[in-house]
């Protein structure tokens, strides 16, 4: 069984981003890029089912410009068997990721699409959902626990009352929360081991997908800023601003 | 004309309180007749829940086993073969709204708005990106349906007395096999849901152990508050993955938020800058907490804690 990785690559988590005083983005020029944490955590989750004997090869995927490449080494040196890069230059939406994804399921029949749950500068969270819809697979989102046996995989979901559990027929697609493993680190000799993997480049114009690129943004502005408040000197002082303001 | 749809999200017989802040929400778009559909094994208890809500013209039920439980590949043909009459179709941005309305809005073949926080108008929406950092206005296309989560910390829940007809709706689909409920466990107890809590307390990494984050449930049981936890101490195995608070966790507005023991990563503040009044107790001054506080207490939270419980 083949497994799919997306790696998107975002602003570093470490990195706070400010808007550009023109509303026009954020300054991110020179900042610290990444893989998306989620996208980690989903890789090494492939890696583990590679290594327990339920998969046979990782193909770790990213859409973006030729600097996604980094994304792609260095998911090569965690361990991924090959890479594509579905190049463009264009910042694209999570239903053209989708479709992207959906194309490349055609063409390498996986048992599984691993992604993160979100990427964090978006924070959209819909792209794994999408791609089930449009392959019309199971979906088995924010995942903290994956066992994989045969034909069908059992998916533990944080969900907001507690665990779910789903059973689903492979193939499927699951998003993964960040409890479900710690990535591993990349030792020196992996990286170049990496450097002799497959990497193959594809221009997105050359899969025929059509553009879900439907939403525009007009403007970006700072959040709304909290006014700093008061330090109290201690607990009676506290407790009585609290039953000033009626809340105790 | 708009004509929005809601997704009713409910569990055991009762309508979460999100989807009356989709209808609140909804109402926010000049001249918008407002539907709510229940998908359910027996959606009559929960409709008319729904249709209790204010502003909302219609309840439609669309009954059937396999509505038992909320699975998206179930749910979403569903929604899709009414969706053709609406507008807009929205669902609250919950872990099962989030994982609805994105197979929806592919199914329709559209995007799909995350996290609307605010309406311009009908086709025009505020959102948060990067962690609530920067706040982006989008435009949706006029021609489409508009498929959307709400943020429920952005909107208050729509008041009751409403009276809306309801409505069984069949629809003729093929609902998949090849994804199937095993369990749920549910965490929480009988403590206020930290949602829709009105006072909420929470313990970070500071409280060193499950066993002193106690403490904070003893602290949160005084106030009748929900109780939450940061990141670092639910990675630190002191609390639940479903008490998180923050960008990857649960976004909350509290009447009152009580931060013990958190120092406030910028994860953890997007998840509760909508909070009424937050208090931060924390041994370090310099915790980006209290840039955010309205009551600060540079204090031992192992001292302040029970003497703030003792004095109530």
């Amino acid at each position: 069984m083949k497994i799919l990785v997306g790696l998107k690559r975002v602003v570093d988590y470490t990195v706070r981003v400010q808007v550009k005083p023109d509303g026009s983005g954020v300054a991110i020029d020179g900042v610290k890029m990444s893989i998306n944490p989620f996208d980690e955590i989903a890789l090494e989750e492939a890696l583990r089912l590679r290594e327990a004997g339920k998969a046979t090869e990782v193909i770790v995927v990213s859409i973006g410009q030729q600097t996604s490449m980094q994304q792609i080494d260095t998911g090569l040196a965690m361990g991924a068997n090959r890479g594509i890069l579905v190049k463009t230059d264009k910042a694209i939406q999570p239903l053209t990721a989708a479709r992207v994804f959906a194309r490349l399921v055609e063409k390498e029949q996986p048992g599984l699409v691993i992604l993160g749950k979100q990427a964090i500068d978006d924070d959209n969270s819909q792209t794994a959902q999408m791609l089930a819809a449009l392959i019309d697979r199971p979906q088995a989102t924010f995942a903290s626990k994956v066992e994989v046996d045969g034909n069908v995989a059992r998916v533990t979901r944080e969900v907001d009352v507690g665990l779910e559990t789903l059973e689903v027929d492979l193939p499927a697609v699951i998003s993964v929360d960040l409890r479900l493993n710690t990535p591993r680190f990349i030792k020196l000799p992996d990286i170049m081991k990496a450097k002799s993997k497959p990497r193959e480049t594809l221009e997105l114009t050359s899969l025929g997908v059509d553009s879900g690129d439907h939403l525009s943004t007009t403007h970006h502005a700072p959040p709304a800023k909290r006014q700093k408040g008061v330090v109290v000197k201690d607990v009676p002082e506290l407790v009585a601003a609290l039953k000033a303001k009626g809340l105790l | 004309m708009s004509r929005v749809l809601i997704i009713a999200e409910h569990l055991n017989g009762q309508l979460n309180q999100g989807t009356a802040k989709c209808v609140s929400c909804a109402s926010k778009i000049p001249g918008a007749t407002i539907d709510i559909v229940v998908l359910a094994a027996d959606p009559a208890p929960i409709a008319a829940q729904a249709a209790a809500i204010a502003g909302v013209s219609r309840v439609r039920t669309i009954a059937n086993a396999a509505n038992a439980n909320a699975i998206a590949a179930i749910y979403a043909p569903q929604v899709v073969a009414i969706a053709g009459e609406y507008t807009h179709v929205f669902g609250a941005s919950t872990t099962v709204g989030k994982d609805l309305m994105p197979r929806v809005a592919a199914l329709l073949g559209v995007s799909q708005l995350s996290d609307v926080m605010a309406i311009d108008d009908a086709h025009t929406f505020k959102r948060p990106i990067y962690a609530g950092n920067a706040i982006v206005t989008v435009k949706a296309p006029a021609g489409q349906v508009v498929v959307a989560t709400v943020r429920a910390a952005s909107f208050a829940a729509a008041g009751g007395g409403g009276s809306a007809t309801i409505e069984p709706t069949s629809v003729d689909v093929t609902l998949p096999t090849h994804t199937r409920y095993v369990s749920l466990q549910q965490g929480g107890g009988d403590r206020p849901d930290l949602q829709t809590a009105r006072i909420v307390v929470s313990g970070g990494r500071a409280l060193g152990s499950a066993d002193a984050f106690k403490l904070i449930y003893d602290f949160a049981d005084k106030l009748k508050a929900g109780v939450g936890a940061s990141r670092a101490a639910v990675d630190s195995g002191y609390a639940p993955n479903d008490m998180q608070v923050g960008q990857t966790g649960k976004i909350i507005a509290p009447e009152l938020y009580v931060a013990v023991g958190i120092s406030g990563a910028i994860q953890h503040l997007t998840g509760i800058k909508d909070a009424g009044t937050i208090v931060a107790i924390n041994k370090d001054a310099e915790a980006p907490i209290f840039e955010v506080a309205d009551f600060g207490l540079v204090a031992d939270l192992f001292k302040a804690v029970p003497e703030i419980m003792a004095s109530l």
